[in-house]
């Protein structure tokens, strides 16, 4: 038996949840889901992915996230069922909880997988390294095999033969203990700005911007464009951006139609966090910079000259 | 208010990775070292924090002997106190880690009230080192925060959750992962270098223990390995450039 941990946020399936629960049906049978909750309409969707019965974990402290208490919840499903595996998102919840639940059963946790083939009585994964850079080919061994799965890896695809999974709610033990730690409230962002992550367009600037204050041109050229305006490292190490800006390794993971890289080399820490665009359009004074080699198109040239010519261009 | 801090000695790599032949490790003949950004920001962290609530810093790394440099880093920029957790040098697995660490806490006299790490190390991507010492020590622990305050014996942490933020109260000591972004690290000062060249370094050698996750080896991540099309140079380019837009569907022609 396998057994996918899903997130949700009132009742709405998470997609590295569902992407999890595509990959765990490659591993073994049958596929079973545990849960924090038990909102309405959750169990169908899980259904249409492959569980054949869930694990809800219901619990009247359980409202708002605890990491002990969740892991607690998780840990008693693993010791009931004694699954071959479990299998999280790797989101920082699924990181958590998963390095949770490892640390109490004395096992391994296999962060980041991309692939993972059954092969006898172990695993062998392949997981990202270095923010995904490198890959590792490893074995991962053990009674109940922990990982959890880089997101955007692998689409998430339902059944052919959905059926209704079979319910079971279970209610952990829980003590003070296991709330120490606790999510007492939430503070909601600021409404109205584009998020990096969701925008259409981005244009990023790096060193070769200059100054704060030579950011002005982009927020112009991102304004036409309806996108939104990045930064690398050293832009926002600089203080030229807040580092919710920051696009890489440490920062945020894109995926627009476009990505406009202005001034930025191109380092694997920053590639890393762009990887997923569409097209790259680097404009760099260096034609040997490295992200012209991963770019679909190139300007070569100063950004100061370039970007108030793009500007003027598309104002016309 | 004592702090510790565990970084990690990572390879600062270029526009491109090699690997040693036995595909074991990154090549690092020709590269520099450095800790990552979160951890950076860990550092800085806790001497914001020693600095507003008086106490002790301390950082930590388990790694070689060279990996002193960047525990001197660290005092440069203003830590206290340095314990290195040597090692021959090989990887050692998360596990194994977060057993020698809290093992050298429990020997640590005076106790620490907070113990940082960074949200992921840059190398290893395990993302659980931070929670397995927790566990191990049993204590309280929140990882991948953004802000964080202490006021009467508990922390006040933030984590970004859908777009806003997630606020985690825990009681102290506690163990608090944080990611780059927390604050903007300073930079060491000339007069730091020169103490930290000098500040004593506790050296102690753990033992290592087994993993259920073995390397096999190490690849490259396939790349976007494309052929750029030059649209021209300077401003020029413009119009061009313009065009590729309109094609694109980004702007109304
Ligand atoms: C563990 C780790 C994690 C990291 N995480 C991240 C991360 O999340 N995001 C990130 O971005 N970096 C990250 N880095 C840092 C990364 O390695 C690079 O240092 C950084 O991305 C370089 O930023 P840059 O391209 O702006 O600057 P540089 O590398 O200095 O490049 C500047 C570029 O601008 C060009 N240029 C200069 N002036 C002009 C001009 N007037 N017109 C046109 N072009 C010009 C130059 O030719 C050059 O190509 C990380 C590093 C490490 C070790
Ligand atoms: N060898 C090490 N020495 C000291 N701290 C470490 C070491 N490895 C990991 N850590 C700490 O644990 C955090 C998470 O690492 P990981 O779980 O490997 O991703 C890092 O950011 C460091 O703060």
């Amino acid at each position: 038996m396998i057994l996918a941990l899903v997130e949700h946020a009132d009742g709405a399936v998470d997609t590295t949840s569902l992407e999890a629960l595509t990959l765990a049906r490659g591993l073994g049978d049958p596929l079973e889901a545990v849960v924090v909750g038990a909102p309405g309409g959750l169990a169908e969707t899980l259904g249409a992915f492959g569980v054949t019965r869930l694990h809800r974990i219901v619990h009247e402290r359980l409202e708002e996230y605890a990491p002990e208490a969740w892991a607690q919840g998780v840990l008693e499903v693993v010791e009931s069922r004694a699954p071959g595996a479990l299998l999280a998102g790797g989101t920082d919840r699924g990181h958590e909880l998963l390095a949770h639940v490892g640390s109490r059963l004395g096992a391994a946790v296999a962060a980041s997988c991309v692939a993972v083939e059954p092969d006898g009585d172990v695993f062998r994964v392949t997981r990202q390294r270095w923010g995904g850079s490198l890959l590792e080919e490893a074995v991962l061994a053990g009674q109940t095999k922990l990982l959890t799965l880089a997101p955007h890896v692998v689409a998430a695809e339902p059944v052919a033969d959905a059926t209704f999974p079979e319910l079971l709610d279970v209610t952990p033990s829980l003590g003070d203990e296991h709330f120490r730690a606790r999510v007492t409230r939430r503070e909601e962002g600021a409404a109205g700005v584009v998020r990096l992550d969701q925008a259409r367009v981005v244009v990023g600037g790096g060193r070769g911007v200059g100054s704060a204050e030579g950011f002005a041109v982009l927020e112009e050229l991102a304004e036409l464009l309806g996108g939104a305006v990045a930064g690398s490292r050293v832009v926002t190490n600089l203080g030229w951006r807040p580092h919710t800006d920051q696009v890489g390794q440490t920062g945020a993971r894109i995926a627009p139609d476009l990505y406009i890289a202005c001034g930025v080399s191109g380092a694997i820490q920053h590639m890393v966090g762009c990887k997923s665009a569409k097209r790259i359009l680097a404009i760099n004074k260096d034609e040997h910079a490295p992200i012209v080699a991963h770019a679909d198109y190139a300007v070569i040239g100063d950004i100061h000259e370039v970007l108030p010519a793009l500007v003027a261009e598309l104002r016309r | 208010m004592n702090v510790l801090v565990c970084i990690k000695r990572v390879p600062e790599t270029g526009a491109r990775i090699t690997l040693t032949p036995d595909e074991q490790e990154i090549d690092t003949s020709y590269l520099p070292f450095t800790i990552s950004p979160h951890e950076e920001c860990a550092v800085e962290e806790a001497l914001r924090l020693a600095g507003s609530h008086g106490g002790t810093t301390t950082v930590l790394t388990l790694g070689a002997a060279a990996a002193v440099e960047q525990l001197q880093n660290a005092m440069a920029m203003g830590i206290g106190s340095a314990v290195l957790l040597e090692t021959d040098g090989r990887e050692w697995s998360a596990e194994a880690t977060a057993g020698a660490i809290a093992d050298a806490v429990r020997g640590q006299p005076e106790g620490f009230d907070l113990l940082l790490f960074g949200n992921e190390a840059a190398d290893t991507g395990d993302y659980q080192v931070a929670v397995r010492v927790a566990v191990s020590l049993g204590l309280p622990c929140v990882t991948g925060v953004k802000r964080l305050e202490l006021e009467e014996g508990r922390a006040v942490a933030r984590r970004e959750a859908g777009g806003g933020f997630e606020v985690f109260e825990l009681p102290l000591p506690a163990v608090v992962s944080v990611k780059e972004g927390i604050n903007l690290p300073r930079y060491p000062s000339l007069q730091g270098r020169l103490r930290a060249k000098k500040a004593p370094i506790q050296r102690l050698t753990p033992d290592p223990r087994a993993s259920g996750l073995e390397k096999v080896r190490l690849l490259r991540a396939p790349e976007r390995g494309r052929r750029a099309e030059i649209l021209g140079s300077g401003a020029d380019a413009a119009p061009r450039v313009a065009g590729v837009l309109r094609e694109l569907g980004l702007v109304a022609s």
